[in-house]
């Protein structure tokens, strides 16, 4: 398997965007992608996407975004895992690259969620839960991560508290962020008092609907520096791995198997441990999930995550920066697009491009992409050589 | 929507709560599946569910999904129940809020749901409190 | 060859309201009412409950009593005046839930609140005949009043299931009778919301005239008095009715008082009597007679005259007991709440 490296990126502005439609949204990241990375063409394509089909009624869409690009007859892909789709997309077009098979790789993320109404996306989004015996019943995302936060909470003391702090820090990090949906901040008791959505999440507990699309283009290291005028920024680790997808089928519903799973693959792969981690990108679609990630992944004791925002530990100037993209919270969370931007925001650290949010002496990087409550995972390590 | 088919298809799940115990490991699957997920054996004997169990956690869903709208707020729980096997379903007769980790609760054959004002009657179940003695 | 009851058992949902919630909207005495009718509140189906899913839960804890393998059971009748469908029967939900399925007899029975009491006599005489081994007999309703109609003070739910067997009996049917005539005191037409009645016309002419025949012709073709019996269960539209019947038979009041649910459940329509038989049957003793005499507008009276034997001391613990369940932890509602849960209020379509 040859080294790759990433070596463009690209990202609209995240929103309702009413005048857009999926394929114009996609276009313009990926043009971008290709534009930052110095190259004239791609030799395939990969786009994560959840659920475009109940979306907007379009599948297919290896083969419809591939003619968009007009880049000739190229082979493109669509990856499906629910809200990892776009980490999993990213880890396809990594092995496309490593294993030789292509040289110039696209990888993107798009969902346009906003065409149908909230009961539509809430139905639409279920779907990456036990249809049989977790939607059937009336539970909803919020739902299942509110389960997993009153495990949490009665497991190990997690606090109402904690839960916000999660919230203020990733706004606080999207107010520097150009390109967040909700770029604004926000106090824990805005969050304590907003609105229930499934207890004890509230409304500013949650991740929002958006529509937005982003992308990458993946090459192998060798041929970086021939390509591209940024400082190449290497793919140390890829790693993926799956849990039940019922969250009842889980023995500790406080803890995320598939995340510890792969991140302990990926830690092996590149050669670190967690205290190596200049900062990472994680998937907290709802507050729980951030506390819960941080766990999983090494970076608290197991039980502890909570007091990881609450610290100051995970926030930018901490000691291991959190979402400094400002997260799913802040910047948005259009559902495929979500594991392709974790990776922009990686290399824009690694490359030093991060603007006022910057980690300072960034050397390695972590994205953590997830799936439902946890069935899938798909972490990548990156690093600055 | 759920359809006739789908729903007729889970009728022994839904109705009659039946569950496969793996011959190999004896851990007892709910819905039963082709494969164990312990021990990788592929073949199980039939078991039911035990009725009555222990809350682990427990949500209130107060923004629900389409056809759920006018039940809300109601709570949705996960129950272990005796034989390893915990359940996904909502828990009734009782105000949501009230609910704790560790309450005693027992199954109930509830509609659970249904195909608008002139499709099928989605029939299942549901939990509710254990009281008193 | 002896046939009766081998297995017994009720259901009743959590939820009540009481008079005066009701009377409070409609400006309407609640005291009076209450004296008048010999009502307090009533008990409520939640939006998830119906004649099929309290069937279901009756069914099972007549199961439990009787200990027979469903498979076994050699038909199934729900009697119901509100089936959930107009077309496919509540039965097959019922026989399917409880495991009787494929090799039974099934269809629903409708006579407004004498429903379930036919499909009693029905699945009695299949097994005298020996057509069955055993038949699943269950009366059941989540009936609905008009609102501001007096009905709606009483109009309720709930159900009782009973297994029809010739062997290991708990109470066995001595004698039935039926009085039966076309007498339109109460009706619901097609593609109409709620039944309509004819106001003091569903007295004498309709509810006396059946039940007070009905229990005559019982007691004189079985050669008996009021003073054979221990117990006594009428049909219960509301609490003052059956105590009416029952002074004009000679029954005194303490032998109906234990049978009589409907001042704190209301109505079940035809859960009604069939419930009060199981309230007995949960004390009852050995030797024990019971007189039991539906209604069903329209109109009709079932009879039956059970024995009591031996095996009932085995199982009255073996499921909850019907008074037990009406006392468990009630919940109260208030009157728009009730609207929404008996579908009077709907939201508005999107």
């Amino acid at each position: 398997m040859r080294d790759v490296a990433v070596i463009g990126v690209g990202m609209n502005r995240w929103g309702e965007l009413w005048k857009k439609s999926l394929r114009a949204i996609w276009t313009e990241a990926a043009l971008e992608a290709v534009d930052d990375a110095g190259v004239d063409h791609v030799d395939a394509m990969y786009v994560g996407c959840m659920s475009s089909g109940l979306f907007v009624g379009q599948e297919h869409l290896g083969a419809l975004l591939a003619d968009q690009l007009s880049m000739g007859p190229i082979p493109g892909t669509r990856v499906e895992s629910a809200c990892a789709s776009g980490g999993l997309a990213f880890r396809q077009a990594w092995m496309d690259v490593a294993s030789g098979l292509h040289d110039i790789v696209l990888a993107t993320g798009v969902e346009k969620m906003t065409d149908v109404d909230g009961g539509a996306a809430t139905d639409a989004l279920a779907t990456a839960a036990d249809q049989e015996y977790e939607s059937y019943h009336g539970v909803t995302f919020p739902g299942l991560y509110g389960m997993m936060a009153h495990a949490h909470m009665h497991e190990h003391g997690t606090t109402r508290r904690q839960l916000s702090a999660v919230a203020v820090k990733n706004h606080r990090h999207g107010t520097l962020n150009p390109l967040a949906q909700f770029p604004m901040e926000v106090t824990a008791e805005q969050v304590e008092e907003s609105v229930l959505v499934a207890d004890p999440l509230r409304i500013l507990d949650c991740s929002p609907i958006t529509d937005g699309a982003a992308a990458v283009v993946l090459v192998p290291l060798e041929q970086a520096s021939s390509l591209t005028k940024h400082p190449p920024v290497r793919i140390a680790a890829s790693a993926h791995a799956t849990d039940s997808l019922a969250l009842h089928e889980r023995d500790d519903l406080a803890w995320l198997g598939s995340t510890e799973r792969a991140a302990s693959e990926a830690y092996a792969q590149a050669g670190i441990t967690p205290e190596n981690l200049s900062f990472c990108e994680v998937h907290d679609c709802f507050t729980i999930a951030e506390i819960m990630v941080i766990e999983a992944l090494g970076i608290a004791p197991r039980g502890c995550g909570g007091s990881g925002a609450e610290s100051g530990v995970t926030a930018l100037g901490g000691k291991v920066p959190v979402n400094p993209s400002g997260g799913l919270k802040s910047k948005g969370h259009p559902v495929g697009a979500t594991g392709i931007a974790q990776v922009r925001e990686a290399v824009l650290q690694l490359r030093g491009q991060a603007g006022d949010r910057q980690v300072r002496d960034a050397r390695w990087g972590l994205t953590q992409n997830m799936g439902g409550t946890g069935a899938s995972t798909v972490v990548h390590i990156f690093e600055r050589p | 929507m759920i359809g006739s088919a789908r729903n007729w298809r889970e009728t022994p799940q839904r109705y009659r709560y039946e569950a496969a115990r793996c011959t190999g490991c004896g851990h007892v699957h709910f819905p039963p599946r082709t494969v164990c997920r312990k021990c990788r054996g592929r073949e199980f004997e039939k078991t039911t569910l035990a009725r009555e169990g222990t809350l682990e956690t427990y949500t209130v869903i107060r923004v629900a999904p389409s056809g759920f709208t006018d039940q809300a707020p109601y709570a949705v729980g996960i129950v272990a129940l005796p034989g390893g096997v915990k359940v996904t379903a909502q828990i009734v007769d009782g105000n949501p809020e009230e609910l704790a980790i560790g309450d005693r609760v027992k199954l109930e054959f509830r509609r659970v749901r249904q195909d608008g004002a002139a499709g099928i009657l989605c029939y299942g179940y549901k939990f509710v409190p254990v009281r008193g003695g | 060859m002896e046939v009766g009851i081998a297995g017994y058992g009720a259901y009743v949902p959590r939820h009540r309201i009481k008079v005066e919630e009701i009377a409070k909207v409609w400006g309407t005495d609640a005291p009076s009412y209450k004296r008048g009718l010999r009502l307090q509140e009533k008990s409520v189906p939640s939006p998830d409950q119906d004649t099929i899913t309290m069937s279901v839960e009756a069914a099972r804890h007549a199961l439990a009593r009787s200990g027979t393998d469903p498979g076994r059971l050699g038909a199934v009748y729900v009697g119901s005046e509100s089936h959930p469908y107009a077309v496919k029967p509540s039965g097959t939900v019922v026989a399917e839930a409880v495991g009787a399925t494929p090799e039974v007899h099934c269809a629903d029975f409708e006579f407004a609140c004498k429903a379930g009491t036919e499909g009693m006599f029905v699945g009695l005489s299949l097994v005298r005949s020996g057509d069955v081994e055993s038949a699943l007999a269950i009366g059941a309703d989540t009936s609905q009043g008009a609102p501001g109609d007096a009905l709606e003070y009483s109009a309720s739910a709930g159900a009782a299931a009973f297994v029809m067997a010739r062997e290991n009996l708990v109470a066995v049917c001595e004698h039935t009778h039926a009085y039966m005539t076309d007498t339109p005191d109460f009706w619901r037409r097609e593609y109409q919301h709620y039944p309509r009645h004819a106001g003091r016309f569903t007295g004498e002419p309709a509810y006396f005239n059946h039940v007070l025949s009905c229990a005559r012709g019982l007691m004189e073709k079985s050669g008996t008095t009021p003073d054979d019996f221990r117990w006594a269960v009428f049909h219960q539209p509301n609490g003052k009715f059956p105590l009416r019947a029952a002074k004009e038979l000679g029954f005194p009041r303490e032998k109906v008082d234990q049978g009589l649910l409907c001042p704190m459940i209301g109505n079940t329509y035809s859960g009604s009597s069939p419930m009060g038989l199981t309230a007995v049957l949960d004390v009852a003793a050995p030797g024990d007679r019971i007189l039991m005499v539906s209604y069903g507008s329209g109109a009709g009276s079932d009879g039956f005259i059970w024995r009591v034997e031996e095996r009932i001391r085995e199982v009255q613990d073996l499921a909850p007991k019907t008074r037990d369940q009406i006392e468990d932890h009630p919940l109260y509602l208030d009157y728009g709440t009730y609207a929404k849960f008996r579908g009077k209020i709907l939201r508005a379509a999107e």
